[in-house]
């Protein structure tokens, strides 16, 4: 059937709501009687813990309770490890609160709750803790080295997992290869900094013994199963929610916080409601955080620049537990190859333990990593055999037709990584057309005459998204036409209250604002599990199309009985049922979702129409026959994709580069994705432009600066820079369309893409900009002054070697 | 506690006040240290003032006091005494039509997850104020006062062009 | 991240502030703009146990042309002198200062005094004030005192002020009417501190050679910089190549030696400096009134 929303730039169903300052984020919610909750961080990487004095804290007017670890009876045990995976031979994750040791700086070792936020954090500074310090792993270099210190002491080395995989045989490519070349590329710590920090609220209502949680957080029903195990309480009786949630990218999919099972756990010690709301120092020093990783790499390749084979080995920086396993680290093993024919590839990497705050997924989520590491060679083949960039990877790119192209390995949700679709060198050529590619050469000699220093780079990826395991759907018809559709899945910026509306609006011949969507409320749907990893929509969405399918078909069968007709003959359209060469002789929607539950009452408008059209009566037999599958127009939808789909997408930049300053400012910046089949462009858009802007943070104004003590200096936003308007440049965008033949909608994810190909694509713009000087970057994020560094050194190494050829 | 006319040259610790918000009187006896940012969210329930630093970078918490946008995070509700203050709230029609601002965000897709959006509403609020007719530069520059994590601020600096272009022909209209 | 108690005082007369300045000595500290202050209470790196909010002290919001200086009252905002005509005309330089100061939120709020007091070496306004000999007024209960520039700054977030006393003005002097003036910093973002900043007022003598120059840096030392040896190499040149090499080169002994940080190193610090020189003289000299001359 023809579909009409699905790919149609449909304004936000969300936006009014928000727009009047009218959101409900879980700082906004209010109950009788709540108290608020602080928590008292550890000031030091790593200690022993000798003793917590918290009398003082205790008899401050206002304060409630106040906990520590031997306050949690039952609870004080380490939070579930999220991922498992064999090669995670020592999992450690934390305790709620910190007993015996502390890890890093910001790990929790007491909780207050007082009458506000201010008495909380008064009682905070009374209570004394008394830490013996003890040699901190402030680095992967501490981590790796051997007789160094350790965080857990009864995990050698620090090493919390090792993997390694092989595709073909790279070492016979590497023996007989005209090409080989070696490099350590570095990629350091960022951060997701959503904009609004994480906050738990939860009421324990001691009559009906239901535990309510508001949570900002991507995954309600992981925790609402958690917290169900942890307190013992029935499933049912568990409700978590995720409300407005500001932005999670990543950062708000770990569960468990600790934060996550305190704060139930006060609500029920003290019978009142609790409310925790992060604020931004603590963000810095206990949110988790990303990015950290030293590949050193081999690669060989033949005098066409055809890449032959690559030997990974790389150092994972874990932070000091790993509460979300090894996904990060398996997930830059596993894109590594990107849109290129590697046949032969080795990758191996080890998971080190450090003391600072833990890792787990951030937007990219291993990928940037990744590709950094393989654009590196794609630039560094191009240089090496004086061939244009663009070319060589052209030449190495996976055709069209060799789909679907087995990488060889094993992706993050257990299956095969197999690029299901693509054109790569569909977007390549999209890519020139925004740059205007082939008149830059002239564009940058003109520079370089006036002593300006202008380059080109690009990045190219392929990113594995809409994993399983599986989400649902509930769709449903209510009496007054308007559909209620409730997923699994939250929400924290993506419009799916409009996406998945769109979905739906097209199987029932209504317009969107009809349908009506919740996310992310465990009352209201009960399996699932989350918003992450760039799969909200294509399996999500896939199950709310299934079950929006369903619900035509009933709808279809309903009417077809009551006109009489047969169900193929059935039309919705405009919120109208009707035989197709019969338009006149209508039912609304909301008319046939009444028939369909056979009541001896029906309420409302729809219900006194109905009476009054001469319909088919009814029939002998139950009110209700077993065909009909149950009451009303309702149906779920499961869908469980076979292994994730694989988007990609190129993207490049024109910068220039102030030779003095060091400074880069964008003169261009192109991105050109494909994320199969689109339901809404401009949330598409909207969500590279939002990637971009973090890549390009993520590469020149935000790192997370730690000491040899393992304490962030830079905590705060005026010394982690996040991109302003004025440092973020306007973005030309494009698409390919490739449909995954996957799912039912043909679509793939598109939430992480924007952010992946940025740090390789600013290295090779800077290495471009700055060719007079042989300057080659091999680590990310760059700083001016560090720029400056490594400017200064390329000329010197050149002084002592002559100019380039 | 002091008498809300007198001088304040006797040093307390919770104080009356009376603030103007979006046209509405509002008294209240507040603790000194209590932020106006707070005040508003917790005291007055308008919640559409978000909270997302409190050490004044990030702009989620921009109202206008006296009709001049501040950080609601880096004042006290006492310093609002007598004051009048415009939240986000206070944007929309008596009859609750978007103002032309949120309009144009609405129009350009200038918001995802919605928490820095009503701070940046009413720093664009001042800045066309002043700046009816600003250039794309100094758009982003003005701009920067504000972080946004979601939008790539590509569309938001497409919904503030918007709305400038929408509030002069408005404001040609009306002479 | 809540402030800690504290005991807050608004009076609206000068003297009662000073009565109370002088009674709590250390343990006050005045709330102006507050842009500065209020986030180290909010941080609780700041735990007075007295606040003086001198906002209501209506005779301290003023500005002034005296015949030497623009004189500034401790509750000026940055903004209402960013958009006076007045000074936009007479002291171009002092606007262009207040306009890296932040972003306009925060001058909305910030005062100028208020900047003067915080003495970031980092801020625009102590680097200023200190390129132009400028001085500020000193008040208390006892008494008042004029102190210098050069001697008010002593050190990274420190002044000479003493318990008991407040700031209650500042004076920006007036350039001479030949001068040509550039003030240029480098920040990484949009309204950030500057890693490094140079102001450089340049006034030409009736021959068209540089009969004076005053140079400050910001952001290279816990105090603002007064670049004399800088400015001695300028004076009787005509700021060609050579000189600005010179002074591009003397410049980079203004940084001091513990000048590294998150952002910089402390030779970065100094080829900035270096070449912020290089383009503040360039532009100050552009912008002199050229004399006559005897070519």
């Amino acid at each position: 059937m023809a579909t009409r929303w699905f790919g149609a730039p449909v304004q936000r169903l969300e936006d009014p709501r928000l727009l009047r300052g009218r959101g409900n984020y879980v700082d906004d919610i209010d109950l009788p009687e709540m108290l608020h909750a602080a928590i008292l961080r550890s000031t030091s990487a790593r200690a022993r813990i000798v003793s917590i004095d918290a009398s003082a804290a205790w008899s401050l007017p206002g304060v409630h309770l106040v906990l520590t670890a031997q306050d949690l009876g039952e609870i004080l045990e380490p939070s579930p490890l999220l991922v498992p995976h064999p090669a995670l031979t020592q999992p450690r994750t934390q305790l709620p609160l910190a007993r015996d040791e502390v890890r890093y700086v910001g790990e929790a070792v007491a909780l207050v709750v007082a009458d506000n936020r201010y008495i909380a954090e008064d009682a905070l500074d009374l209570i004394d803790v008394e830490y013996e310090p003890l040699p901190v792993v402030h680095s992967l270099g501490v981590a790796s080295a051997s007789d160094g210190p350790l965080v857990h002491e009864d995990v050698p080395g620090n090493v919390a997992a090792h993997l390694a995989q092989t595709v073909g045989d790279p070492d016979s490519v590497f023996a007989s290869a005209p090409h080989v070349m070696r490099e350590t590329l570095l990629m350091d710590r960022g951060a997701a900094m959503p904009m609004e920090c994480r906050g738990v609220v939860a009421r324990w209502d001691a009559q009906d013994s239901m535990l309510t949680c508001w949570i900002s957080t991507q995954a309600p029903l992981p925790i609402r199963n958690g917290l169900a195990a942890i307190f013992h309480l029935p499933e049912h009786k568990v409700r978590v929610v995720a409300p407005d949630v500001g932005g999670g990218f990543g950062t708000k999919i770990m569960m468990f916080y600790p934060e996550e099972v305190l704060v139930p756990f006060a609500a029920m010690q003290l019978d009142r409601p609790v409310k925790w709301i992060e604020d931004r120092r603590e963000h810095f020093i206990s949110a988790n955080q990303e990015r950290s990783q030293l590949h050193e790499v081999e690669y060989a390749f033949d005098d066409e620049g055809i890449l032959l084979g690559v030997r990974d080995t790389f150092l994972h920086d874990a932070g000091a537990y790993t509460p979300y396993g090894i996904i990060v680290p398996i997930i830059t093993a596993c894109t590594l190859p990107g849109p290129y024919r590697l046949r032969h590839y080795a990758s191996e990497f080890t998971v080190l333990y450090t003391n600072k705050v833990p890792v787990s997924p951030y937007r990219g989520a291993g990928r940037p990593h990744a590709v950094f590491v393989m654009e590196r060679i794609m630039d560094r083949i191009a240089r090496e055999l004086h061939l244009d960039r663009l070319e060589v990877r052209s030449r190495n790119f996976i055709s069209p037709d060799e789909f679907p192209w087995d990488v060889g390995l094993v992706y993050q949700d257990g299956g095969p990584t197999r690029y299901d679709s693509g054109d790569y060198q569909a977007g390549l050529d999209k890519l020139k057309a925004l740059l205007d590619y082939d008149n830059f050469p002239a564009l940058k000699t003109q520079a370089r005459k006036e002593g300006r220093y202008l380059g080109i780079g690009m990045g190219a990826y392929v990113e594995g998204t809409g994993i399983g395991p599986y989400e649902g759907a509930m769709v449903r018809v209510e009496s007054d036409g308007r559909v209620f559709v409730t997923t699994g899945v939250t929400t924290q910026g993506q419009a799916h209250m409009t996406t998945f509306a769109q979905i739906v609006a097209d199987q029932l011949g209504i317009a969107p604002e009809d349908v009506l969507v919740t996310t992310g409320d465990t009352q209201t749907f009960n399996w699932g599990v989350g918003t992450y990893a760039s799969r909200a929509a294509t399996v999500a969405g896939s199950a709310i199309h299934i079950a929006a399918v369903k619900v035509r078909e009933k709808t279809k069968q309903v009417a077809a009985d009551l006109f009489e007709a047969a169900p193929d003959d059935i039309e919705l359209a405009g919120g109208k049922v009707f035989v197709r060469d019969a338009p006149h002789r209508a039912l609304t929607l909301g008319q046939v979702a009444i028939s369909a539950n056979p009541l001896r009452y029906a309420y409302g408008e729809n219900a006194r129409k109905l009476m009054s059209m001469k319909l088919a009566g009814p029939r002998p037999g139950p009110a209700l026959p077993e065909e009909r599958g149950g009451p009303g127009l309702e149906a779920s939808g499961f869908y469980s994709p076979p292994h994730g789909s694989f988007a990609s997408g190129i993207h490049g930049a024109i910068i220039e580069v102030d030779p003095v300053t060091c400074n880069v400012t964008f003169v261009k910046y192109a991105a050109v994705h494909d994320c199969g089949r689109v339901i809404n462009p401009i949330v598409v858009e909207g969500q590279v432009h939002g990637g971009v802007a973090q890549g390009i943070g993520g590469a020149f104004f935000e790192r997370l600066v730690y000491d040899e003590e393992g304490q962030l200096i830079n905590a705060s936003f005026m010394d982690y820079l996040l991109p302003t308007a004025a440092e973020v440049p306007p973005l030309l965008v494009d698409h390919v369309e490739t449909p995954s033949p996957l799912n039912p909608l043909g679509v793939k994810g598109a939430g992480e893409a924007g952010v992946i190909p940025v740090p390789a694509l600013f290295a090779s713009a800077i290495d471009d900009a700055l060719s007079p000087f042989d300057i080659r970057i091999r680590e990310m994020p760059l700083h001016p002054s560090r720029l400056y560094e490594l400017l200064r050194e390329a000329k010197i190494e050149q002084s002592a070697s002559g100019p380039p050829s | 506690m002091r008498e809300r006319d007198e001088d304040l040259s006797q040093c307390v610790e919770e104080c009356e006040i009376a603030v103007t918000v979006n046209g509405n009187r509002y008294e209240r006896t507040v603790p000194v240290r209590l932020l106006l940012s707070d005040f508003l969210r917790h005291e007055l329930h308008l919640t559409g003032t978000h909270v997302g630093c409190e050490h004044g970078v990030c702009g989620c918490c921009t109202v206008l006091f006296n009709g001049e946008a501040v950080r609601a995070c880096l004042m006290f509700a006492v310093q609002a005494d007598g004051m009048a203050i415009t939240t986000i709230e206070g944007m929309a029609g008596v009859n609750s039509e978007l103002h032309p601002i949120q309009q144009a965000f609405r129009e350009k897709h200038g918001l995802q997850c919605g928490f820095c959006t009503p701070g940046i509403i009413m720093s664009v609020h001042a800045m066309l104020h002043e700046h009816p007719d600003p250039s794309e530069d100094e758009i982003r520059h003005e701009l920067s006062g504000n972080i946004c994590r979601c939008t790539g601020y590509q569309n938001i600096v497409e919904a503030v062009k918007l709305a400038a272009e929408r509030l002069r022909v408005q404001h040609m209209e009306v002479e | 991240m809540k402030p800690p108690r504290f005991h807050y005082c608004s009076p609206r007369i000068l003297d009662e502030a000073l009565v109370l300045l002088d009674q709590y000595g250390e343990e006050i500290k005045v709330l102006a703009g507050g842009q500065s202050f209020v986030p180290l209470l909010n941080m609780r790196l700041a735990a007075p146990a007295y606040i003086l909010d001198i906002n209501h002290i209506s005779e301290l919001h003023y500005f002034e042309t005296e015949p030497d200086y623009l004189a500034i009252g401790a509750i000026a905002r940055q903004r209402q002198i960013e958009r006076s005509v007045l000074v936009q005309e007479k002291h171009p330089l002092l606007v262009e200062a207040i306009k890296h100061i932040g972003h306009m939120q925060i001058r909305n709020r910030g005062t100028v005094v208020g900047s003067i007091a915080h003495a970031d070496p980092a801020a625009e306004l102590p680097a200023l004030l200190t390129c132009l000999d400028g001085e500020v007024l000193a008040q208390s209960m006892h008494g008042e005192r004029v102190i210098k520039a050069e001697d008010f700054f002593t050190g990274y977030l420190s002044t000479s002020l003493e318990a008991g006393e407040m700031l209650t003005e500042v004076r920006f002097p007036w350039l001479a009417p030949q001068a040509g003036w550039s003030f240029i910093e480098f920040a990484r973002r949009s309204g950030d501190f500057a890693l490094v900043g140079a102001i450089a007022v340049l006034t030409p003598a009736p021959d068209d050679t540089c009969m004076s120059a005053n140079i400050a840096y910001l952001g290279v030392a816990g105090s603002p910089v007064r670049a004399r040896a800088v400015e001695q190499l300028l004076i009787g040149t005509t700021l060609d190549a050579q000189t600005l090499n010179a002074a591009a080169g003397a410049a980079r002994d203004v940084v001091g030696e513990d000048m590294q940080d998150v952002h910089a190193t402390v030779e970065y610090r100094r080829e900035l400096a270096s070449e912020l020189t290089r383009r503040v003289l360039k532009q100050a000299w552009a912008r002199r009134e050229k004399q006559e001359g005897e070519h």
